[in-house]
């Protein structure tokens, strides 16, 4: 019998255009991905139909996690002599002892949620190990010892002369009495208009805000 | 693969003399796969690590604190909704002012009080209609940006946050036992 011949046909396909693809999505994600800013505590925010974007500099950030612990931060990249200004004064009128290097060290820290007997020794510790640090947050509880209202106060006056946002950040589950109080510290400061940090979603279908922005 | 047979062998072809060895012509295709395996690994930490949503900032504008009656802001009683926030989720509102016996104070949740805030907005004249919220301490955060959001999808434009009077925190707190919600 004669036997048909079956032409073998090689297993290999040709991967050229998978790869180009696939390098394409990889190159995408490089440059869309922009890595979070390293955060002192984790925080979870929550849900509006808030559209506005955060500003990055010229900002003061007060962070509020579900156990109450308040973080203070400044956004201040194009301005690292402000948060200078800050600590140097901090540091003149509180006597907080701090030295030179201490201060520098400063400029570098994301965020502080230590009172100000605590401020020493975490100062001492370089801003990359801070994290591990634990930090109890700025004490808010009364007016007497708010001392988030000296880091306002500081922060507000080191950036004059600039339009600076006040942002706040606070946990789904953060109590509203403590956020109260961050608000007070931000009052007494003669500050009212606050920026809320949120996660953007969409508008229920049909409520006025809904039509409106159909509208445009 | 298709390849154009060049070197041939010692007996046949052109010879180049003894001796001379014949350099063997070596494939220009590279093994791609390991590459590949790198372009993937790094494709899905990206996908990973991509923050899609970006935050986004809400607004919150504070009445200032005064004690001089001239310097407070005016409310008529006709065009006032006070909400108030309390425990496990639930939202308690009035019209106008708390009646002594506390007959128009009423609850509801999250989902009801966006009717509520509608209808009163489609009574009201624009310019009378103002709503006070006041979360009371047991109300989270995420209550007090709920319900400010729902003010920026009712498009409300004069409300306020404010401190719930002692009054008003007992009557919300006898309604929570007398709900059950604890």
């Amino acid at each position: 019998m004669p036997s048909v011949k079956i032409p073998r046909k090689s297993t290999d396909t040709d991967m050229t255009p998978f790869v180009d693809v696939a390098f394409l999505i990889l190159a995408f994600f490089i440059m869309a991905t922009k890595f979070k800013p390293p955060a002192p505590v984790e925080i979870t925010t929550p849900k509006s139909v808030s559209t506005e974007i955060l500003p990055e500099n010229d900002a003061i950030l007060v962070e509020l996690d579900n156990t109450g612990r308040v973080f203070f931060s400044m956004l201040a990249d194009n301005n690292p002599e402000a948060k200078y200004k800050v600590i140097s004064n901090l540091n003149q009128t509180r006597n907080l002892g701090l030295t030179e290097a201490e201060m520098q060290n400063f400029k570098k820290t994301v965020g502080v949620g230590v009172p100000f007997n605590q401020l020493k020794s975490l100062l001492s510790t370089p801003a990359d190990k801070h994290k591990d640090v634990k930090q109890p947050g700025i004490p808010i509880t009364d007016s007497l010892t708010n001392e988030l209202y000296y880091w306002v106060r500081d922060a507000h006056n080191a950036m004059a002369g600039r339009t600076i946002h006040y942002m706040i950040k606070a946990d789904n589950n953060a109590k509203y009495p403590h956020f109260k109080r961050v608000l007070e510290a931000f009052k007494r400061n003669d500050i009212l208009k606050f920026k809320l940090v949120t996660t953007p979603e969409e508008p229920p279908t049909g409520s006025p805000l809904y039509k409106t922005r159909l509208k445009k | 693969m298709a390849s154009i047979d060049t070197g041939g062998g010692d007996s046949g072809g052109h010879k180049k003399g003894r001796g001379v060895k014949k350099a063997k012509k070596l494939s220009t295709r590279v093994d791609m796969t390991p590459m590949v395996d790198l372009g993937f690994l790094l494709i899905t930490f990206f996908i990973f690590t991509a923050t899609m949503s970006s935050p986004a900032a809400m607004k919150l504008n504070m009445p200032k604190d005064t004690d001089k009656p001239e310097e407070q802001n005016k409310a008529k009683e006709s065009g006032a909704l006070t909400i108030m926030l309390g425990k496990g989720d639930q939202v308690y509102y009035y019209e106008g002012q708390l009646a002594p016996d506390g007959s128009n104070f009423k609850s509801t949740n999250f989902k009801g009080i966006r009717d509520v805030i509608l209808d009163k907005k489609r009574r009201t004249p624009e310019d009378d209609l103002v709503i006070v919220i006041k979360p009371n301490d047991d109300a989270t955060y995420k209550n007090t940006v709920d319900i400010l959001d729902e003010m920026t999808i009712a498009e409300i434009k004069r409300f306020a946050l404010v401190d719930i009077t002692p009054q008003e925190n007992e009557v919300v707190i006898a309604t929570q036992t007398a709900n059950g919600i604890r």
